[in-house]
């Protein structure tokens, strides 16, 4: 991720202004191969090294909290340039403000976890 | 050979890589999501007894857990040993683009108006932090995913809710960008 700029402020604004294919690239060359592999997996029924079939659990039936949780979750990554993966890429690589960032996020997810019964899902 | 690794990594690279970690993942009988572990922490914190959403068995995530300190470690080596120092390549566009709203060149891979100490320490600057990290966590538990959880795994496995939780990411991203930015910076 830090070695592809992957966990740039100034790469997330690039993308989501369109002016660079690089981030698309990265998101889409993993998802190409994701479902290539996904589908290898589930024609040929492999297992995993546990031996059990590995198994893909479909997300819950939903339109509501996707659009607007994943809405919300948009307004925070363009502000803070950083999913919660990259936020920790950040600390690790000497960006200490994002451990605020960070911090936040778990509070955020707390905040959510206090308030899910009166939010439309 | 070290310079093709010490150079800034191409795209279709990084990529290959992440598809890689989430079928080794899958393989080892696990699923790349990487949010999961916001909750997780809430839930080792002991904040399971005040909210139910918290109470889980949270020991059978350590190894997401594990992969989150891999991360940081990641993120450490990729400094102390790979890293260039040289400025990112970013488009030209985006550069006159943030000019504008007062954002200078790149000159490392973060802008040092909002991860330099001074931003820190500016109330502004906190504020940004704080709110950007705090959308990110409610967000991404209410979608039930992040960039990695949906983006990647979802469509990974065709999955629509996945899709949605992806146009629900460039909604929200692009009226930061284009509608909330030219109002703050």
């Amino acid at each position: 991720m830090a070695k592809s700029e992957a966990i740039s402020w100034f790469r997330i604004q690039e993308m989501f202004r369109f002016q660079a294919f690089h981030m698309y690239g990265i998101i889409g060359t993993a998802v190409v191969l994701g479902v290539a592999g996904v589908s290898l997996i589930k024609k040929f029924k492999i297992r995993d090294y546990h031996g059990n079939p590995i198994v893909f659990h479909p997300k819950d039936k939903s339109i509501t909290r996707y659009l607007l949780g994943g809405s919300v979750f948009g307004l925070g990554w363009a502000l803070s340039g950083a999913c919660p993966g990259p936020m920790v890429v950040n600390i690790g690589y000497g960006y200490f403000s994002m451990a605020i960032v960070f911090f936040f996020a778990l509070v955020g997810t707390y905040l959510y976890g206090l308030i899910r019964h009166k939010l439309p899902h | 050979m070290t310079d093709i690794i010490i150079q800034t990594w191409s795209w279709w690279f990084s990529g290959a890589m992440i598809a890689a970690i989430m079928f080794f993942l899958l393989f080892f009988g696990q699923s790349f999501g990487f949010s999961s572990n916001l909750r997780t922490i809430c839930a080792a914190s002991g904040l399971g007894k005040q909210v139910k959403f918290f109470d889980f068995n949270w020991r059978s995530q350590i190894w997401n857990l594990v992969f989150l300190i891999g991360a940081i470690l990641g993120g450490l080596i990729a400094r102390q040993y790979l890293s260039t120092d040289s400025p990112i390549q970013i488009s030209q566009e985006t550069i006159r683009d943030l000019g504008i709203l007062g954002f200078a060149a790149p000159e490392s891979l973060q802008p040092k108006e909002l991860f330099s100490w001074e931003a820190l320490s500016s109330v502004k600057g906190f504020l940004v932090l704080a709110l950007g990290g705090l959308m990110v966590g409610f967000g991404s538990r209410y979608a039930g995913g992040c960039t990695s959880g949906h983006a990647i795994s979802g469509l990974s496995d065709l999955q629509i809710p996945s899709l949605l939780a992806v146009v629900g990411f460039f909604v929200g991203g692009l009226v930061m960008t284009f509608l909330i930015f030219p109002l703050i910076f």
